[in-house]
């Protein structure tokens, strides 16, 4: 059998606030207690992060507040930009005709690139859905403008891709043509993740999704992505604090503390014996 | 008299720049090259961008026709008109196919230019993108990288609020399949004469220091989604009052006195044409 080519592999990436210095890696992490550099006082909020996302997976990083996991996310998506780091793909030619992209690192592409890997390959799920809604734009709208990103100019077929995501997210189809502003914080998650998923995207980021969300919600919409996951083979980044999120959903699992990843390994493994002190105290914490 | 400016009133620097300027524009079409708007003797805002691509590309020989609305007639057409002659001594004149440059507010002329012509439009808002984005370096963003999903998606909602396109004057464009361009306000109507023109459109924002431009030949779209089309305004048979032509832009006029709606040529010079070519004939309605 041949090897199975991670989907999406992830070398040294660091993203550092400030204006950094040499001594800005080996004053922080996990051993130092910080993330703020000693000598110049920048902040880093992950450095040296590495791993591989397969096809068909989903990946879980956990961590505190502010170890660096929603930073990874935002700067795989392109939101920010990496101070260093490699990342590859895997088959860019698949989605992106005529281009030359195999075996680049995609932080060194140019923003327009980096858009159309973005608009052919990944879609984002933020915690907060003022960040990936238009609030003032029609739900249907929302899905349309991803749609448009992919050259769709046919109104009726962008409707009919709406409907089919919104029903996919049992969000009445009805309520289409209101604006996400009008629906209450569940429903919004689930229109994000329905326009998340309108490009068909092969790699799906999903950044503390169910946080804020009460428990019945919480646990629909859980389900909703483990469905959508099977049924269309995604590969997922799911970043969350909640262990009890990352034990449902995920087989792999990274742990971050400080802007370091600390621990990697199976889920359950590192749920039942984890190795790191900082997970251990993760994990004996849960309620 | 001894004339105490340069010929064109600015001076021979100034109208070198801007002309390099006029040459980026054509060289990049419809991109909006930012030049250094100089002062004149009229306040930004009232066609001092036409103005100054006027006064730099104007020559002794040439003919002038300045249009407000269409209009030959109306005042701020009159006084540019007479400041550019004063400065110049270059002729001028109502008839589009006389002229050698025309400037404009608002319309294109109805007959066609030719090759020997260039196009100078007034431009108050040259960034097309503006209503969907307030902030300029986020605007050039999204030129740069061709960015252009959100004025899409404004089309579309109002496509699905109000099964019509709301936007009437100031139709955003896709020039040569690159750059989203503001074709100034000119109504629907004028978009399709951009489209593989004979002609050399200059567009002037005095205000907003930009310049850009349609060379001949270009290919000039309307935005439009394949199952709703772009159109023109339709007069549903309405026709010009003076001279009786059904296929021009028209105003709607009301009269004060009757309270009657009636309908006149836009662009009054070939209005007057058409009179003059049935013997001075008016109609009557």
């Amino acid at each position: 059998m041949p090897p199975i080519i991670p989907i999406i592999e992830v070398k040294n990436l660091t993203k550092i606030f400030g204006n950094g210095c040499p001594h800005c890696r080996n004053s922080t992490g996990p051993e130092h207690e910080t993330n703020m550099c000693s000598n110049c006082g920048s902040v880093v909020a992950c450095s040296d992060v590495f791993f591989e996302l397969y096809p068909g997976e989903i990946l879980g990083i956990v961590g505190e507040s502010g170890s660096g996991k929603s930073t990874v996310v935002k700067l795989l998506h392109f939101d920010w930009e990496a101070t260093s780091g490699e990342m590859y793909i895997q088959k860019p030619e698949v989605r992106i005709q005529n281009s030359d992209l195999d075996g680049k690192n995609l932080f060194l592409l140019s923003p327009y690139q980096k858009r159309q890997i973005i608009n052919s390959f990944m879609g984002i799920v933020y915690q907060n859905p003022h960040l990936g809604l238009r609030m003032d734009v029609s739900s249907g709208g929302n899905i349309a403008e991803r749609l448009i990103m992919a050259n769709w100019k046919n109104i009726a077929m962008m409707r009919g891709r709406a409907s089919e995501l919104l029903e996919k997210t049992e969000i009445p189809v009805e309520r289409m043509d209101e604006p996400p502003r009008n629906f209450s914080g569940g429903m919004q998650q689930r229109v994000q993740i329905a326009k998340a998923l309108s490009n068909n995207p092969l790699i799906l980021f999903l950044d503390e999704v169910t946080t804020g969300l009460d428990v019945s919600v919480q646990a629909r919409v859980l389900d909703l992505i483990r469905n959508l996951q099977r049924e269309l083979n995604l590969s997922i980044i799911l970043v969350s604090h909640d262990l009890g999120v990352i034990r449902l959903l995920t087989k792999r699992t990274v742990v971050m503390k400080y802007g370091r990843i600390v621990e990697t390994g199976l889920t359950d493994q590192i749920l039942e014996d984890p190795q790191h002190p900082y997970t251990q105290i993760l994990v004996s914490s849960q309620l | 008299m001894k004339q105490h400016y340069n010929f064109a009133f600015i001076d021979e620097g100034a109208k070198r720049e801007i002309r390099r300027k006029i040459l980026k524009a054509v060289a990049i079409p419809g991109y909006q090259v930012p030049f250094g708007s100089r002062e004149l003797p009229i306040a930004r805002g009232w066609g001092t961008g036409g103005i100054q691509i006027t006064l730099s590309v104007i020559g002794p020989d040439d003919v002038l026709k300045v249009i407000d609305q269409g209009c030959d007639g109306s005042v701020n057409a009159v006084n540019i008109k007479k400041f550019v002659s004063a400065v110049t001594g270059v002729k001028t004149t109502t008839d589009t196919v006389e002229a050698t440059v025309i400037q404009t507010r608002h319309r294109i002329p109805e007959e066609k230019m030719t090759e020997e012509q260039i196009l100078v439009l007034q431009v108050p808002y040259p960034e097309a993108l503006r209503t969907v984005e307030p902030s300029e370096m986020e605007t050039r963003r999204m030129h740069g990288e061709a960015d252009y999903s959100r004025m899409w998606l404004y089309l579309y909602e109002d496509v699905v609020k109000y099964r019509e396109i709301s936007i009437g004057a100031r139709y955003p464009v896709m020039v040569n399949g690159r750059y989203i361009m503001d074709p100034s306000p000119i109504p629907r109507w004028d978009i399709p004469k951009l489209h593989m023109a004979d002609t050399l459109y200059l567009f002037g924002a005095g205000r907003e220091k930009r310049i850009y431009a349609i060379p001949p030949y270009t290919e000039v779209k309307p935005l439009e989604f394949e199952d709703f089309k772009f159109r023109v305004e339709d007069f549903k048979g309405a026709s010009c009052m003076r001279c009786g032509s059904t296929d021009t832009f028209l105003d709607e006029i009301i009269d004060d006195a009757t309270g009657k709606r009636i309908y006149l040529c836009s662009d009054t010079g070939y209005c007057d044409k058409v009179i003059e070519s049935r013997g001075g004939q008016q109609c009557r309605q």
